[in-house]
């Protein structure tokens, strides 16, 4: 008997507050648990900076919407490295929070913020080329990239994201029921 | 004023259709005074008066104008031209679609099909239909919006409707005179009478087809303090107009086919719901109703016979979902036009929770019919499963579009080659919920065990794109859509922006998939009918017009929604950065 072959599951935040990766960690003791069928490649957990070096994986988790152009980046790296690609909580599902600013102009913005605001004007608006520029609005993820699966909430509860995952490695269809199942 | 029209309605709640209808005509619109005033003389709370005026589209709660011009938008209305036409009407105005001119004169507006589609380009100017829009019309209404002169001044032949039937057969072609078939009922009796509907085999004409007799069987046989008969007169599904013209031409059958059902299940009072995009029937429809009285076919002891029964007209506003028939009776009871959950059924619990019948107005007519020549005659036509006849109303690419009597069994290509129909490729049967079919299914049969329809007959040559036809429907479905169920309500949303997205070229395969699952939970999860169907025309058409489609997809590959790189446009002008960074490729290699 060959014992199964671990899970990989890669993780990202972009365009969001952290928010979902913490109710991730609040699975508690069911991390050990998990660990035992997954191992983990590119997270904010590992520290792993690159994703794919050890081979494809099976499940991203992507946490935020898209703001950036570095957000569109990764976001294709994963979708590229993953063959189950998840929204995982409001931002990356409709943009969020974030998308707030979708109905300011982003040139008011900028101005606003480097330009007028006290305190800030000294060097104008950055432009080091090393730094992402901002899309003129906030997207959700699947606007970009084809998403397979979409976790709700805000964050979406520990429970959720515990049933979710082990659904998809037991490859059940997930089906979040009454109770785990939030829109906000 | 709101006085007399809170007097004249008994101050009873379950007319606040009518209280707010006539309010809004005699006012312009619903203000908040007035919703105020209104809900305390019905003695309702003001959420649930103004919950009802929100409801319906053509209540308004803020002023649209002293000139309201809505134009149809169905896809024949579509293919004459209507959108070019408002277009021209908006330039000439100095106004947006959807907006109030500054004078608050004028507004122009599109709404769903307005059941003109044999005569149209049409539109409604104050909830008064003129068909037949053309480039000279748009330019005279102008001026005469412009110059506030009274629809009553504009000129008179701008409001014929012509009825157009092209072939009458039993009913259309029928010479009865009024009160005939009720006098053969009540001569016979309730019980033979009842036995002659069924004997007939009628089945119901407004699309579900349910078997008549069986209807009013089961509503006579139902406890309650009262009965009630109810004609679905709101044929709203896009493409239908055969009520209108029965309405028109046999207003006595159908009333008098009410008077029999309500003979039969002992009921003593009527309403004909009539789609508020018919209010010009409004007055010759209560002149007829006022000639039975007068009479003796109508009212009390009703030929003489001891049986007491009227009927009264109420005006829907504006809401398709109305023509489902717990919506309808909601509706008649003041409320919002939200399905109930059924069971139990009107037949039970109806109209004020009292067994109610409810039928289209054909069913009525061809109920009278056989109250005057018997059930086996009417069963004498159309096929062994499909007894007697079925009016059509055929439109779009055709020489003769019109209202055509077929008995059941007719063919398609019949059908095609009786209205001068060419190049046809493909024909949109019982409107955007029912069926759409290809050449390949030309010598397929009108009829219940394999084409049955409510009535709409649309037609599309091969000059057609029948994305744009399935396009213009979803956005009907989205539209119509009452809101209080989420599966119809974000689910008709959604397909509406999947079609928009193939339809700017930035649609994929996957589009397509996540069209079916949709369709999936909406046939699986919807509260009523509407949201079952929705999606109907686009997975009919991508079984039989796929290629429609595949040429619009972007790639068979997934794509964004929009264009990554002119998304960073803002930031690099304010930057003034314009190195490989500042860029994004809108290849798609990266993204699977
Ligand atoms: C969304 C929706 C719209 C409908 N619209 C109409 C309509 O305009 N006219 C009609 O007669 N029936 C309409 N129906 C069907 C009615 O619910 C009902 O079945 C019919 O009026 C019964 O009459 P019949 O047995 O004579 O056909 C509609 C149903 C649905 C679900
Ligand atoms: S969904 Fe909520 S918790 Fe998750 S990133 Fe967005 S704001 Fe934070
Ligand atoms: S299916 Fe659509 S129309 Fe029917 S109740 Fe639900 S939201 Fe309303």
């Amino acid at each position: 008997m060959t014992e199964a072959r671990k899970f990989r599951i890669a993780t990202a935040s972009l365009a969001g507050c952290f928010g979902c990766h913490m109710s991730f960690l609040d699975i508690d003791e069911k991390l050990l648990d998990l660990l035992q069928l997954v191992d983990f490649d590119r997270t904010p957990l590992t520290d792993i900076k690159t994703i794919g070096l050890r081979g494809p994986c099976d499940i991203g988790l992507i946490e935020g919407g898209v703001c950036n152009a570095e957000n569109v980046h990764v976001l294709r790296e994963f979708r590229a490295h993953c063959k189950i690609l998840v929204a995982m909580g409001a931002c990356a599902v409709n943009g969020g929070l974030p998308a707030q600013r979708n109905h300011l102009d982003l040139r008011d913005i900028l101005s606003e913020v480097y330009h007028t605001e006290a305190g800030l004007a000294h060097g104008g608006i950055p432009n080091d080329p090393e730094l992402p520029l901002p899309l003129n609005e906030v997207h959700p993820i699947h606007e970009v990239v084809k998403v397979d699966y979409f976790l709700p909430g805000c964050p979406p509860p520990a429970d959720a994201i515990w049933k979710f995952l082990t659904d998809l490695i037991a490859g059940r269809t997930p089906r979040l029921g009454h109770g785990l199942l939030r829109y906000d | 004023m709101l006085t007399d029209i809170l007097d004249r309605h008994r101050r009873d709640g379950t007319r606040l259709m009518q209280i707010l209808r006539e309010a809004q005509e005699a006012l312009g619109w619903l203000s908040p005074a007035t919703i105020t005033a209104i809900a305390s003389g019905i003695g309702w709370p003001r959420a649930k008066v103004e919950g009802t005026a929100s409801f319906y589209s053509f209540f308004h709660t803020r002023p649209m104008g002293e000139y309201r011009v809505l134009w149809s938008d169905n896809i024949t209305d579509r293919m004459l031209g209507n959108l070019d036409l408002m277009q021209a009407m908006c330039q000439k105005l100095w106004l947006e679609p959807g907006r109030v001119s500054e004078d608050g004169l004028v507004s122009v507006d599109t709404t769903s099909c307005t059941g003109m589609c044999d005569q149209g380009p049409a539109v409604l100017v104050n909830y008064r239909a003129i068909p037949r829009m053309t480039r000279e019309r748009v330019e005279l209404m102008v001026e005469l919006i412009r110059a506030r002169k009274p629809l009553a001044d504009w000129p008179a032949d701008w409001f014929v409707i012509e009825d157009n039937i092209r072939r009458a057969d039993i009913l259309l072609g029928n010479r009865m005179a009024p009160g005939e078939a009720l006098g053969a009922a009540l001569a016979a009796g309730a019980d033979a009478m009842l036995a002659e509907i069924r004997t007939s085999q009628l089945r119901g004409r407004g699309g579900a087809g349910f078997a008549t007799g069986l209807k009013w069987e089961a509503c006579r046989q139902a406890r309650g303090t009262a009965h009630y008969v109810i004609c679905n007169a709101d044929e709203g599904e896009p493409g239908t107009f055969k009520d209108r013209v029965l309405l028109t031409r046999q207003p006595d059958l159908v009333f008098e086919g009410m008077t029999i059902a309500a003979h039969i299940i002992g009921a003593r009072r009527g309403y004909v719901y009539l789609r508020g995009e018919y209010r010009y029937l409004l007055e010759s429809l209560e002149s007829v109703l006022a000639a039975r009285r007068a009479a003796g076919l109508l009212g009390a002891d009703i030929l003489g016979k001891g049986f007491d029964f009227d009927i009264e007209i109420h005006l829907g506003a504006g809401a398709y979902v109305c023509g489902e028939e717990s919506a309808l009776i909601e509706s008649l009871e003041g409320k919002r036009g939200v399905p109930r959950n059924r069971p139990p059924y009107p037949v039970t619990h109806g109209f004020l929770n009292q067994p109610t019948v409810v039928n289209n107005v054909e069913t009525f007519a061809a109920a009278a019919l056989i109250a005057a020549r018997g059930g086996d005659w009417y069963r004498s036509f159309g096929t062994p499963r499909s007894a007697g006849t079925k009016i059509l109303s055929v439109s779009g690419d055709c020489a003769r579009p019109g209202v055509y009597e077929y008995p059941f069994g007719v063919s398609v290509r019949q059908v095609l080659a009786d209205c001068g129909a060419h190049d046809s490729q493909a024909v949109q049967i019982s409107g955007p919920s029912g069926i759409c079919i290809g050449p390949d299914e030309f010598d397929r049969r009108i009829a219940f065990e394999d084409i049955p329809t409510a009535g709409a007959f649309m037609i599309f040559d091969i000059r057609r794109d029948i994305f744009d036809v399935v396009r213009n429907f979803i956005h009907f479905f989205a539209h119509e859509s009452c809101g209080f169920c989420t599966p119809c309500r974000v689910g008709t949303t959604l397909l509406k922006n999947l079609m928009d997205k193939i339809a700017a070229g930035h649609g994929t395969r996957y589009d397509i998939d996540e069209i079916y699952q949709l369709n999936r939970v909406l046939r699986t999860a919807a509260h009523c009918g509407l949201g079952h169907t929705a999606a109907n025309p686009l997975v009919h058409t991508l079984e039989k017009f796929r290629p429609a489609y595949e040429r619009r997809l972007k790639s068979m590959e997934f794509e964004p929604a929009f264009d990554l790189d002119a998304a960073l446009s803002e930031a690099r002008q304010m930057t003034g950065r314009d190195d490989a960074g500042a860029h994004l490729a809108t290849d798609t290699e990266n993204a699977r």
